[in-house]
């Protein structure tokens, strides 16, 4: 017996030389297997290592892209990786990306976004990341190295608490201290993150647990005493909520990141087109519902647009979906909820709800289960449906408020105006693009002229406001969608805080194309600084610029510098026409430029100050 | 306005400092604080002694029901419910102040568990207003030393909180 055993292992260790060559290792293993006959089950091939078992459960959770950068503690797990070729592993160039890359892996499709990190600065860079999936409500598993068990609490080398410093920022986190505990663990964390209101699970496993060996099973399902989500809204609630908009005069249709995550732009679109309401978006619902339709009032909040602003505060009954009634979108929440009018809101976290705002009617669950079962309610109402007079008027007053036309510019400037540059955007590429963006000014100008017309389509970092966060977004976003067109919308000081992934694009041949609206300051600190710190401009000027287009050489893609308005068309013809390049495109832009409407902090969202006022 | 919660939740390394990290993170007051395990020692009971608006308090349930390692959540302080703290205090008792404390503390039916010929070391439970009256009425000029553990709390009749 013990011959035998003797023997298998030398079949295998020759069989793992091969790999040098095939890297097919599992089959090769099987096929071992099988010539060894029935005695396989008690040979050493029925247990694995924590590290192989690390791999398995990604492959059964159907993970085919994994963001990480190798370390001592994770290196059993990255021997493993190179055996197989179902997970296909993606070099980044530095933690943060790798986050960043999973989120926006996620954000585009409908998957888990997974990354993998060696213990300390591995975790401790990754921080950044996670803390924006979580902000956002982002479905990712980070599994982090961490020291082996014995040398944890010593100090070791590489070592951090990674637990104790993502706490705060991930919807749960696990130290698997054993290797029988992996494979549940790593179930319970795609379980976490996927169900309810996602977020961010990270799975710390030492060094030591992913050497030792077990056999492996993957559980088929999981189920957590402390943890079920409701999913169906409470049906009395969704009656009341009938109730109030059969009664009302103004509805007012508020839709939030959570109608894009839960998959309920159709539902959302259905409801609004039926009964003809308003609806207006947050920055990160933006595309549940069409942009380019008549009944969107374009994005509300503190860089919405005058009539969505408007209408929120005038509306009588207000619904809210998968939405939180942000600092950034509602401003001062007693200048909101000054005016009587009655709110409605769906949400899968009950902790959402009546957080910052009163609200009359809660309804906590799946925003598409809800608007499914209320649309069948209100249908149910027939003919003493929504008072079709009031709607009329409430239509009357909501297109005066949009004749301010409230996102003009100054269209005849000899310098690049922004938001020119993104118009001319959302004409090349036919609205049809996926546009990631930075934090700041390029951001807003972002979400308020590229009109979104599907979900998942615009991705940025909305609650935590990550500068990082485009490029490395981007290359997730074109990972799940191969075939797609890919735009990165950015800022020179955004751009420099994750610009070694421009290396990562290059490896992976990620035809992403970059719009660098290059007005050489930190663009919304500028514009803060001149309205509320008398033009005083400290430290937001950004000198010593690198020439981008050399940069982008460097890195072995192409650049174009745009000066001129009139070569801002051709320059982005020329750069999507090249559909298998990275193109950096640096517009160097009007420097003076702000975003108009404005709320500023601490303001009532109608307290707007017009690009005319100036 | 003073509230007392209750909170099961599985006994696992780590789950008390997300329980603490989220009174810290979200600016919650906590007065008092007590773990242990429960009859089944997969989990833990936990009472939190906390202050503020009935709005605050209601997001402090919701957030506590959001951990996913907290398995229910109550607001004792919502129905009749009894609440027990204990108390060892340390007191220098020595002249005439040494049958003064003794017989404070049978007023307040105390213990003493301690004797020395200048202190007594007594055990008092009581609610958290009994046991702060009596070192109210020793004064704190003849405390040693006090520890407390926190205050304690169930609901009254049939009322139970499992999982």
């Amino acid at each position: 017996m013990h011959a035998t055993k003797f023997k298998l292992v030398k079949v295998l260790q020759v069989l793992e030389k091969l790999d040098q060559f095939v890297t097919t290792a599992y089959p090769l293993r099987l096929f071992s297997i099988q010539l060894l006959g029935s005695e396989i089950m008690e040979l050493p091939g029925s247990e694995i290592s924590g590290a192989e078992i690390v791999v398995r459960c990604l492959q059964e959770e159907g993970v085919e892209c994994l963001f990480g950068y190798p370390g001592g503690a994770v290196l059993w797990i990255y021997d493993e990786l190179f055996k197989q070729d179902k997970v296909k592993h993606i070099l980044v160039r530095h933690e943060q990306g790798a986050a960043h890359a999973a989120d926006g892996y996620s954000r585009a499709s409908k998957k888990v976004g997974v990354c993998l990190v060696t213990s300390g600065p591995g975790v401790t860079n990754a921080v950044t990341g996670i803390a924006t999936a979580y902000m956002d409500s982002i479905p990712m598993v980070i599994i982090s190295g961490q020291v082996p068990t014995y040398a944890i609490g010593e100090d070791a080398f590489q070592e951090c608490d990674a637990v104790g410093i993502t706490r705060p920022c991930v919807k749960h986190n696990f130290l698997v201290k054993d290797v029988k505990d992996i494979a549940i663990t790593m179930k319970k964390a795609f379980h976490i993150a996927t169900t309810g209101r996602p977020g961010p699970v990270l799975v710390d496993i030492p060094k030591d647990v992913t050497a030792a060996k077990c056999r492996f099973e993957y559980p088929k399902t999981v189920s957590l005493r402390s943890y079920s989500p409701v999913t169906k809204g409470h049906p009395d609630q969704v009656r009341k909520a009938a109730q109030l908009l059969l009664q009302a005069k103004r509805i007012m249709v508020y839709s939030g990141g959570g109608v894009v995550l839960g998959n309920a732009a159709p539902q959302l679109t259905k409801l609004v087109r039926t009964f003809g309401l308003p609806c207006t978006s947050t920055l990160m619902g933006l595309g549940a519902y069409p942009g380019t339709d008549r009944q969107f009032l374009g994005m509300l909040g503190m860089h919405g647009t005058y009539q969505a602003n408007m209408a929120m505060q005038h509306c009588d009954v207000l619904l809210a979906i998968g939405a939180r009634f942000d600092d950034r979108v509602i401003g001062n929440p007693s200048h909101f909820s000054s005016v009587a009018r009655k709110i409605i809101h769906i949400d899968i976290d009950p902790s959402s709800i009546s957080k910052r705002v009163k609200v009359d009617v809660p309804i906590v669950g799946e925003v598409g289960d809800v608007l499914d079962d209320l649309m069948a309610l209100l249908l149910e109402s027939g003919n003493e449906g929504l008072d079709a007079e009031a709607l009329k008027e409430w239509w009357c007053q909501i297109d005066k408020w949009r004749s301010s036309d409230c996102l003009q510019y100054d269209r005849t400037s000899e310098m690049i105006k922004p938001q020119f540059v993104l118009e001319k955007l959302y004409e090349i590429t036919n609205g049809d693009a996926i546009v990631t963006s930075d934090v700041g000014q390029h951001q807003m100008w972002a979400a308020q002229f590229y009109k979104f017309d599907k979900p998942r389509r615009w991705i940025n970092s909305g609650g935590l406001g990550t500068m990082g966060f485009g490029l490395p977004s981007a290359m997730g976003a074109q990972l799940s969608n191969p075939g797609a067109t890919v735009v990165c919308v950015t800022g020179e000081s955004s751009i420099q805080m994750c610009i070694q992934e421009l290396s990562t694009c290059k490896q992976y041949r990620l035809p992403i194309k970059i719009v660098n609206l290059n007005n050489r300051y930190m663009g919304m600190v500028r514009q803060w600084q001149q309205f509320f710190h008398g033009n005083r401009y400290s430290e937001s000027y950004m000198n010593a610029l690198p020439d981008f287009v050399k940069l982008a050489e460097g890195y072995g893609h192409s650049g174009i510098r745009v000066d001129k308005p009139a070569d801002v068309e051709a320059a982005l013809r020329d750069a999507f026409s090249r559909k298998d390049e990275l193109v950096f495109m640096d517009f160097q832009t009007d420097q003076t430029e702000n975003v108009f409407p404005m709320v500023p902090g601490g303001k009532g969202i109608t307290e707007m100050i017009l690009a005319e006022e100036l | 306005m003073r509230h007392i919660i209750s909170v099961l939740l599985e006994n696992e390394a780590g789950a008390l400092s997300r329980v603490a990290g989220l009174f810290s993170a979200r600016a919650y007051n906590i007065e008092s604080l007590t773990v242990a395990p429960t009859e089944d020692a997969s989990l833990s009971r936990m009472t939190v002694v906390t202050s503020g608006s009935d709005d605050v308090v209601e997001q402090i349930t919701k957030q506590l029901n959001k951990l996913i390692e907290v398995v229910k959540v109550v607001d004792l302080s919502e129905a009749a419910h009894i609440e027990r703290e204990l108390m060892l205090i340390k007191v220098r008792a020595s002249g005439k102040d040494r049958e003064e404390i003794k017989r404070m503390s049978d007023i307040f039916r105390g213990r003493i568990i301690d004797v020395t010929d200048s202190t007594y070391t007594i055990e008092l439970t009581g609610t958290c207003a009994k046991l702060d009256a009596f070192i109210e009425a020793v004064g704190k000029g003849l405390i040693l030393e006090t520890v407390r553990t926190g205050s304690s709390g169930i609901a009254r009749g049939e009322r139970v909180l499992r999982a």
